[in-house]
């Protein structure tokens, strides 16, 4: 038993020493809070790190959890950089005074319309709202016209969403800025009704294509990379765009920041720059998430319906609140 | 041997001092676990105390709260009866009756415990998408977790002493009624701790019922925590959890009784006689054949067919190997620490019982039931607000496990020292060895299978840990859990295949060990 023990302890520390050590050695480089879909966020760590040498470890997370997560850390927060999907979660953080402020050369990299008027974050990447249908139980002429339309009784049981992420809480946070409270909570109430909740908008899609639902509001984007893999799970989906400066419309700018109790603001404004830049840009275009380039004179995925024909309602992302959001859906029922 | 060290000094021996006095540090060091244990369940009382009664109350009566409390409440009531009848069933037909390869099939109903729950729901919603709600529900839960059930009812059933239903027989009650008036009530101890079990581990559960969409107090926990980190509804939606949980430790305690069945007398229980089935055999090898079609087919046959579907473009074996040595690390450093806080109790519940050592015992069992979520939700809030230093260090994850799984620990720990004799102790310290050393040299040493069992299971549990992990874990962690988390969220079966086919090949020698630890605790 004894060199069971010994052997025991032995292999604690190898692989301690193994685990441990990198994880340590790693602390020299940036701490990365990533809300972005993991695959984009490791791309993007990976041509930084191969430019300039600076190592970049990733915390992978949602957006709300990591907006609450560094407002609860405060100034011990162990996170240089923030990347969100979504612009509510950088306008918490933003609230609570967290950020240092963006470079100048970073900002210019990106067109007004896709940063906060505030240049605390920077718009990294942006995404669509879409109503994904089945195109085998709607014809066009079915589609809702506005995403309020949804609230009538008309759709109970016939649409889906997934509540309890940040996609959609940034969606309904559009709506609030462009409707106010009551408009929002009634909308809420209506959903709650109306609605099934799925978790995670490729479930969302997924049941649509196979059917169970008829749509449901989710981003643009998943549909195309099922699309470019196999199809599976978008055969039979069609994708509607509300247009019109509807709130369905609503564009949502994933932001990057740097948060001002960073240990190595000079690295983490270089990789906020990197991001924004040609080569970050680059990884939007050709890589497979399909979200939309927002660098200026950066294009997106030829496969995409061009930002600039989305028709988006005019939203500053400073004024989204995710905490008002948070506590209507809870209101509500939805969470 | 204490008589010959009275005879050579007299007055209150040294060694007996001493080893008093060993014995009031150890006491000492048990109390300390179990307060450090009660940590989660004060934090809990202490955020309803700071958030209000007027905002508790608003969050804890509101609808939502009632639809998860009816989810909970009809997934427990109607799971565990279903779990329990197949158990019964399929433990008297592989224990008591002529049953065809009643071995094989008696590790065939072990077996699914080696696969996470979360990855036997992963393997039915790809083969049945559209499955969703509560009898989703009770499907996976029954799949995953009966094995907990069956395993104490098969091991009762083997000790059963014959003569009693003999008796039975013999005063002329036919064969049903026999099983019912003299059988059942001998299994009703491990039914009732199975059925314990299993409960808790359906208030535990979060991955199984995201991917078939029935909402539980647990999911709903996580949903608030991913949109508010910390929030007062979380807590308060953790707060209804607790007492879920106390209301099935409370319901066990209840049904269990006082009662006791067991021999009177001197003389061994003659073997026990094996039912003939007859023409009934094929119809009851269908029970068994169909579970493990469904417990174990399901599994591999979609796990398969992912990774076939897959190639070899799924196998990243860097990001692989990374999540394999974090977790290896975390499973073995979590276990060592759970068993070194679970010796102290352990041996004072062996060596030096006491009311006091019964009720400190008791906080640890308590606070080893209450689901991980609740757990690291208090710690998260605790380490953020009080003791930032010790935020998402490896040190917090690590006392998370060991609150988590120190119950693990604790019961095999508790059952080899109490087959370590005392006087080698004694012995030990009347040869001069100072007490915690006489400790070391002798029962320390003879605990150690029972301590390499309890680490077994407790590294187990670990391997197999989800939200705890994602809640806790220090930056840059990626276990093979959150790996197959995070493709199998993304619709991305095939990536995950790699994880789970991992994560069972671990937990296959641990399920080994309990299968033979059962075996051996009926004596055979």
């Amino acid at each position: 038993m004894k060199y069971a023990l010994s052997t025991l302890a032995g292999a604690v520390a190898l692989t301690a020493s193994l685990v441990v050590a990198p994880a340590l050695a790693e602390n020299a480089g940036i701490i990365v809070y990533n809300a972005q879909h993991e695959s984009l966020a490791k791309e993007w760590a990976k041509g930084f790190t191969k430019e300039t040498g600076i190592k970049v470890t990733l915390r992978n997370g949602g957006d709300s959890d990591f907006s609450n997560q560094i407002v609860a850390e405060g100034a011990a927060s162990p996170a240089d950089v923030f990347l969100t999907e979504n612009s509510p979660a950088m306008a918490l953080v933003e609230a609570a005074g967290l950020f240092a402020p963006v470079d100048a050369d970073t900002l210019a990299q990106v067109p007004q319309e896709y940063q906060p008027s505030s240049g605390k974050w920077v718009g990294v990447a942006a995404r669509s709202t879409v109503f994904a249908y089945n195109k085998d139980k709607l014809k066009e002429d079915q589609l809702p016209k506005s995403l309020l339309d949804l609230a009538d009784p008309s759709w109970k049981g016939r649409w889906a969403a997934s509540p309890s992420g940040a996609d959609f809480q940034a969606i309904v946070s559009a709506l609030l800025e462009l409707k106010g409270e009551a408009a929002t909570a009634d909308w809420l109430k209506a959903m709650k009704e109306n609605s099934t909740a799925y978790k995670g908008n490729s479930t969302v899609m997924k049941a649509v294509n196979a059917g169970e639902i008829d749509g449901g509001v989710i981003y643009h984007y998943y549909y195309f990379g099922d699309q470019a893999k196999t199809g599976e799970n978008s055969k039979s989906v069609g994708l509607h765009y509300f247009k019109n400066q509807d709130p369905g419309a609503f564009v949502s700018i994933s932001g990057g920041g740097v948060l001002a109790s960073s240990k190595h603001p000079k690295e983490a404004q270089a990789f906020l720059k990197w991001v924004t830049g040609k080569g970050g840009q680059e990884v939007l275009k050709t890589g497979t998430s399909y979200e939309y380039a927002v660098g200026k004179g950066e294009e997106s995925n030829p496969k995409l319906v061009p930002l600039t024909d989305l028709q988006a309602p005019k939203v500053d992302p400073v004024k989204l609140n995710s905490k008002k959001v948070i506590d209507l859906m809870t209101q509500a029922g939805l969470l | 041997m204490a008589s010959a060290i009275h005879l050579t000094r007299p007055g209150l021996p040294a060694a007996a001092r001493q080893s008093r006095r060993s014995a009031s540090w150890i006491t000492l060091a048990a109390a300390l676990v179990s307060l450090i244990a009660l940590l989660p369940l004060a934090f809990i009382v202490w955020t309803a105390i700071q958030t209000g009664w007027g905002t508790v109350l608003a969050l804890i009566f509101r609808p939502r709260v009632g639809e998860l409390l009816v989810n909970t409440i009809l997934l427990v009531v109607v799971s565990v009866p279903v779990a329990i009848v197949l158990s019964v069933a399929l433990a008297w037909l592989i224990e008591r009756s002529d049953l065809p390869g009643n071995r094989l099939w008696s590790w065939l109903s072990v077996a699914p415990l080696a696969i996470p729950a979360f990855v036997h729901s992963y393997a039915w919603i790809s083969l049945v998408p559209g499955l969703h709600g509560l009898w989703a529900g009770v499907l996976v839960s029954v799949i995953a977790y009966f094995p907990f059930l069956y395993l104490p009812i098969a091991a009762a059933l083997r000790r059963l002493d014959p003569a009693l239903e003999d008796a039975a027989a013999a005063l002329g009650l036919g064969p049903w009624r026999v099983f019912a008036r003299v059988v059942l009530p001998q299994l009703r101890l491990a039914i009732c701790g199975g059925s314990l079990l299993v409960g808790l581990h359906l208030l535990a559960e979060y991955g199984l019922f995201v991917f078939i969409r029935f909402d539980t107090f647990t999911t709903a926990i996580v949903d608030q925590f991913q949109s508010t980190f910390n929030g007062p509804a979380a807590n308060m939606l953790a707060a209804v959890l607790v007492a879920c949980c106390f209301v099935l430790l409370a319901v066990e305690v209840v049904v269990r009784g006082e009662e006791r069945y067991a021999r009177v007398g001197s003389g061994a229980a003659r073997q026990q006689q094996r039912v003939r089935l007859g023409h009934a055999t094929l119809p009851c090898l269908l029970l068994p054949a169909i579970t493990a079609l469904l417990t174990l087919g399901v599994p591999f046959v979609t796990v398969g067919r992912w990774l076939l579907a897959g190639g070899a473009d799924i196998w990243r074996w860097d990001e692989i190997g990374l999540a394999l040595g974090q977790t290896l690390f975390l499973a073995i450093a979590g276990a060592l620490l759970a068993t070194v806080a679970a010796m102290p109790m352990a041996w004072i519940s062996i060596r030096a019982p006491s009311p006091l050592q019964r009720l400190l015992e008791s906080c640890n069992y308590i606070v080893g039931s209450l689901p991980g979520v609740v757990i690291a939700l208090a710690l998260v809030t605790i380490t953020v607000r009080i003791a930032l230093p010790l935020y998402q260090t490896l040190f917090t994850i690590l006392f998370g496990y060991a609150l988590m799984f120190l119950p693990r620990a604790l019961v095999s720990l508790r059952a080899s020292i109490a087959q370590a004799p005392v006087e080698l102790e004694r012995a030990a310290s009347s040869l001069g060895r100072p007490p915690l050393r006489a400790l070391w040299a002798t029962t320390i040493r003879l605990s150690a299978p029972g301590a390499a069992a309890g680490m077994a299971m407790v590294a187990l549990g670990i391997t197999n840990e989800l939200t705890a992990t994602q809640m806790l874990a220090p930056n840059g962690t990626r276990t093979l859990a959150m790996a197959f988390w995070s493709y199998s969220g993304e619709i991305d079966y095939a990536s995950a295949a790699p994880y789970a086919l991992i994560m069972v090949a671990m937990s296959l020698p641990m399920t080994l060990m309990l299968y033979v630890q059962s075996k051996r605790m009926a004596g055979r």
